[in-house]
């Protein structure tokens, strides 16, 4: 047991270590994320009711466009350069070493998101309540969505026309996380109970950590074989 | 006497018998259609409330429920495919897959065509209506990973993950749609019994019988066709009469 969280903590401390070496990565998520959510404003106009009612399903719609845009790297630099077929081999179990990688790629590309999404909020006028909920679904929803789209970073490694294609496979299986984590955001604003969408979000990430790591490392061994 | 019950698992044993079956199975679709359009058309009664336009659900329905059902045999195949490694049922799960789409967009579009006259907009963010654009694009998803890998074994066993996790979220989207919205009726029919008029219940059920016949014979064609591609090296057939000519 102990060495397998022993595993887990090196391949998230590897794999922050090569991302922070490469921070023009992470950074052009964060930005591709502020960008697409300023444009909004831009295109519907600046009526601030209007705003106010989109924010969340535009804050949610941007942030699974972002973590689409980095899932690309989640196993390509490993492919490429034949780590991955190290890690196949290895003798510890590959849904941890998956699992590890899951983590870190949600700390790079989806928590920074969460982070940001104040800013985002109060630029579409939100009330503070509502920011925190939000905050709040991102928090567990932005962790599933890197576990879903690992699964099809998997089944896409190596692939011509891969980036597209994950969009494609990926995308379909997220909608759930975007209809409760935006519920939960229309709920408090409507003064409606926020447990309801959360605790539905909380199970969603409970079934993804269990059974997504193992499902993404099938898909690993079908690619690699 | 023992059964082989492998005995058509092989391509080599099915393709001659898809074959013998397949003008059975489309004829007889081609009949109860017929039949179907026909009792449906100028047997029915018109509808109490909704006069002549509920007449498409003679269409919409049975496309709905095959577009549906067509995704689980997918799956099924698809598994059986990655579980067994069987060629046969990875060729049956690319197979069902165009005919799936298929049904999921004729389900759409008749659902459109209805929801003018009925609801006064062409489509509306329902949760039956959103969970069937879902479905028709997980199927378009598996039908283009499966077209984006070279190697078909590959491409075989990754369409089959894609498949089967898709299967697994196919009733957490359903649920988290219809919590989400709803407009969309329910069913009339139910197994407890139903509301319908029984004419219109019979031409729903012939047309159901038909397009049911219809996948079955378009899927066997399109298997037969996979396998002539995929088995185009083997000695079996370079011996086929419709290959030598």
């Amino acid at each position: 047991m102990k060495n397998l969280f022993g595993l887990l903590l090196l391949i998230v401390r590897r794999d922050l270590l090569l991302a922070m070496r490469r921070r023009a990565d992470v950074l052009t998520t964060l930005i591709f994320f502020v960008m697409v959510v300023s444009l909004f404003p831009l295109g519907v106009g600046p009526e601030t009711d209007m705003l106010r009612k989109m924010a969340p399903g535009v804050l949610w719609v941007a942030a699974l466009l972002a973590s689409m845009l980095s899932l690309g790297r989640l196993f390509s630099a490993d492919y490429l350069d034949g780590t991955l077929e190290q890690m196949l081999l290895a003798p510890q179990s590959l849904s941890v070493l998956v699992l590890g990688k899951m983590a870190s790629h949600w700390m790079v590309s989806g928590l920074p998101l969460v982070l940001m999404t104040p800013v985002l909020g109060l630029q579409f006028d939100m009330s503070v309540q509502a920011i925190g909920v939000l905050m709040l679904g991102l928090l567990l929803g932005t962790p599933i969505l890197s576990m879903i789209g690992a699964i099809g970073a998997a089944l896409t490694l190596g692939l011509r026309g891969g980036g597209v294609l994950l969009s494609l496979l990926v995308l379909p299986l997220c909608i759930p996380v975007l209809i409760f984590g935006t519920g939960a955001v229309q709920a408090v604003t409507s003064g409606l109970s926020i447990s309801s969408h959360l605790s539905l979000l909380g199970a969603l990430l409970v079934l993804a950590v269990a059974f997504t790591p193992w499902v993404t490392a099938q898909a690993l061994r079908i690619s690699m074989e | 006497m023992a059964i082989n019950w492998f005995k058509y698992s092989a391509p080599t044993t099915f393709y001659p018998l898809a074959g013998k079956l397949i003008p059975w199975f489309a004829a007889s679709s081609a009949i109860l259609f017929a039949a179907g359009l026909y009792l449906g058309f100028v047997v029915a009664p018109s509808d109490a409330t909704q006069g002549e336009f509920y007449r498409i659900i003679y269409i919409h329905v049975p496309s709905s429920i095959l577009s549906m059902f067509l995704y689980l045999v997918m799956a099924g195949y698809a598994a059986l495919g990655l579980i067994f490694n069987t060629r046969l049922s990875s060729m049956m799960a690319s197979a069902v897959a165009p005919t799936g789409a298929l049904f999921a967009f004729i389900a759409l579009w008749t659902g459109a065509l209805w929801g003018k006259p009925m609801w006064g907009a062409w489509w509306v963010w329902d949760a039956r209506l959103t969970s069937e654009l879902i479905l028709l694009f997980l199927y378009l998803g598996f039908i283009a990973l499966h077209a984006s890998i070279d190697d078909p074994r590959r491409a075989d066993r990754a369409a089959a993950l894609l498949a089967i996790v898709g299967s697994v979220n196919v009733p957490i989207i359903y649920f988290s749609v219809k919590w989400w919205n709803t407009l969309h009726q329910g069913s009339t029919i139910k197994f407890t019994g139903t509301s319908m008029q029984v004419t219109m219940q019979q031409s729903m059920f012939t047309m159901l019988a038909a397009c049911w016949l219809y996948a079955i014979a378009i899927i066997l064609m399109r298997v037969r066709s996979i396998i002539l591609e995929r088995e185009r090296n083997t000695k079996w057939i370079t011996e086929l009469a419709e290959v030598k000519k």
